[in-house]
């Protein structure tokens, strides 16, 4: 599902890189949580998947895609197959939840009649099936990134990538969240979510991977957040 | 992406942008007016030229007693000069060029002259014998002139041999010149009017930001990203090419047709035929510099 080969990547002007030799694989239906301090790669790992970034050596394939020779124009049907969801919600201020929802599936082509459906369904399934002519800032944190969550997984996508998810949000309000993730992934999607959060990661009991330096240190199946320091 | 969906998007676009869309109408406007008045004076250019250059003669001007000693020095050209002019005009050498010429005499000189300087007190002064007796020489091409030229130039007895079209030529490079200046003009203004379509898509496009944001995220393909923006810059500046060719035909039927025409009747001006020609021209012209600087403009938008 996804396979990420000895994957290096530096930036410009820092000697250091972001990734150094990183490899993992991710299988159909896994949930993975990426963990780490600021500055250990989980974004730039993110960004790689996403194929916001090509790597500066190595390979990464998503979906049976080989990221790093994809043309351009082909990169937007291969987003269409991801849902991502951020730590801003990046929701439209001036359209209603529904319409957030439908924007997505509008400017990819799908008709009316379709979103017509999908949108109240997906809305119905994070819990917002009453709230789809609310704007956004009538919401609370939890409540827009169940709207970005339901943009997200609307198109059915194989994967969903989440940069902390819970990252403006308290706790119980990140349960919420958490316990929807958990719901998607049982659906079958698969969840890749980068966290900095002790708590929800110790209880999710899910595969970890932390990175420290652009290097995995390490991956494990059903971890915790990792050695207090 | 759905047209109904795309409409709105561009309607939302253009509404936001109101002031920045009129000035780009504006421009467009007085832009595309300034190319389509200079095209109108090429084809009226042309249509004069094909007018008078029909017309324009090669004038064989035989020596008077008055003309210079410097080519004349034997005076009146004798009865011999009028033959041997007549004789090379009619050898097969020249022949093939020739549509047709005639002779004009010293009265018959003097009869056209009184008749176009009727009123003038020079017509009083001038007498029959001062004014050159010509051949006056029709040819199949009028650019061949120098073929005549050469070979009358240095014979006895002829004064000069003149192209009439070298006076026509100084009438048709002060219009050239006008039409220069109004085609530099335009392009002047095409320039500044790119670069205000694409200053006002770049600035739709920023006000946009979070939706193009999102539009790449979730997969819009660069077309239907780029083409609401597009549509945009498109919209504004088909309403000003347009308006410039409404202006244009308004030109032509109100002020060449309704005033020049009367004014000077035996000219050709182009009519609301040449307009019509012209229009298609000018909407052409808007719509493809508003698809490239909006096309341009939108294209940082897109990396991925």
């Amino acid at each position: 599902m996804i396979s990420i080969q000895n994957v290096t990547k530096k930036y410009k002007g820092t000697p250091r890189p972001a990734l150094d030799q990183v490899s993992l694989e991710i299988e159909k239906g896994d949930f993975v949580f990426l963990v780490g301090a600021s500055g250990s790669g989980k974004s730039s790992l993110m960004r790689l998947m996403l194929r916001e970034d090509v790597p500066s050596s190595g390979s990464v394939h998503v979906l049976g895609e080989n990221l790093v020779g994809l043309p351009a124009r082909k990169v937007p049907f291969f987003r269409r197959r991801l849902g991502v969801v951020f730590q801003d919600f990046r929701l439209l201020p001036n359209k209603t939840v529904s319409q957030n929802v439908a924007f997505s599936l509008q400017v990819i082509g799908k008709s009316e009649g379709f979103i017509q459906e999908a949108v109240p369904d997906v809305l119905r399934l994070v819990g917002l099936g009453e709230k789809g002519d609310r704007l956004p800032s009538e919401l609370s944190g939890g409540e827009q990134q169940r709207v970005a969550l339901a943009r997200a997984i609307v198109n059915k996508p194989a994967i969903l990538l989440a940069d902390e998810p819970t990252g403006n949000l308290d706790p119980t309000t990140s349960e919420g969240i958490m316990s929807l993730l958990n719901t998607i992934n049982l659906g079958g999607t698969t969840v890749v979510m980068a966290t900095h959060e002790r708590g929800i990661v110790d209880q999710m009991k899910k595969r970890v991977v932390e990175l420290s330096h652009g290097q995995i240190v390490r991956d494990q199946v059903a971890g915790g957040y990792g050695v207090r320091d | 992406m759905r047209f109904g969906f795309m409409l709105s998007e561009v309607t939302e676009g253009l509404r936001r942008n109101l002031a920045m869309v009129v000035s780009i109408i504006l421009v467009t406007f007085i832009s595309l007016t300034f190319v389509g008045t200079a095209s109108l004076l090429q084809m009226q250019i042309g249509q004069m030229k094909n007018y008078w250059y029909d017309r324009a003669q090669v004038a064989i001007y035989l020596c008077t007693d008055v003309s210079p000693e410097a080519t004349c020095p034997r005076g009146e050209a004798a009865e011999d000069v009028k033959l041997q002019v007549q004789e090379r005009l009619d050898s097969p050498t020249l022949v093939p060029f020739i549509e047709k010429y005639y002779f004009e005499d010293h009265d018959q000189a003097f009869a056209n002259f009184q008749e176009q300087f009727a009123g003038n007190a020079v017509a009083q002064y001038v007498k029959p014998e001062q004014l050159n007796e010509t051949f006056w020489v029709n040819l199949y091409d009028p650019n061949q002139s120098p073929i005549l030229t050469e070979s009358f130039a240095g014979l006895a007895g002829v004064e000069e041999v003149k192209d009439q079209r070298s006076y026509l030529d100084q009438i048709f490079l002060i219009l050239n010149i006008a039409s220069l200046a109004a085609v530099s003009i335009a392009a002047l203004m095409l320039v500044s009017s790119a670069l205000l379509i694409s200053t006002t898509i770049r600035l739709s496009a920023f006000s946009r930001r979070r939706e193009l944001g999102i539009m790449r995220l979730v997969g819009a393909s660069n077309f239907s990203i780029q083409l609401p923006f597009i549509l945009e810059g498109v919209v504004a500046a088909l309403i000003g090419s347009v308006l410039a060719g409404v202006t244009v035909l308004a030109l032509i039927e109100f002020f060449v047709q309704g005033f020049l025409a009367e004014s000077l009747p035996f000219t050709s001006f182009v009519g609301l035929s040449d307009g019509m020609l012209v229009v298609p021209l000018l909407i052409a012209v808007g719509i493809v510099l508003a698809a490239a600087a909006s096309g341009l403009a939108i294209r940082r938008y897109l990396k991925i």
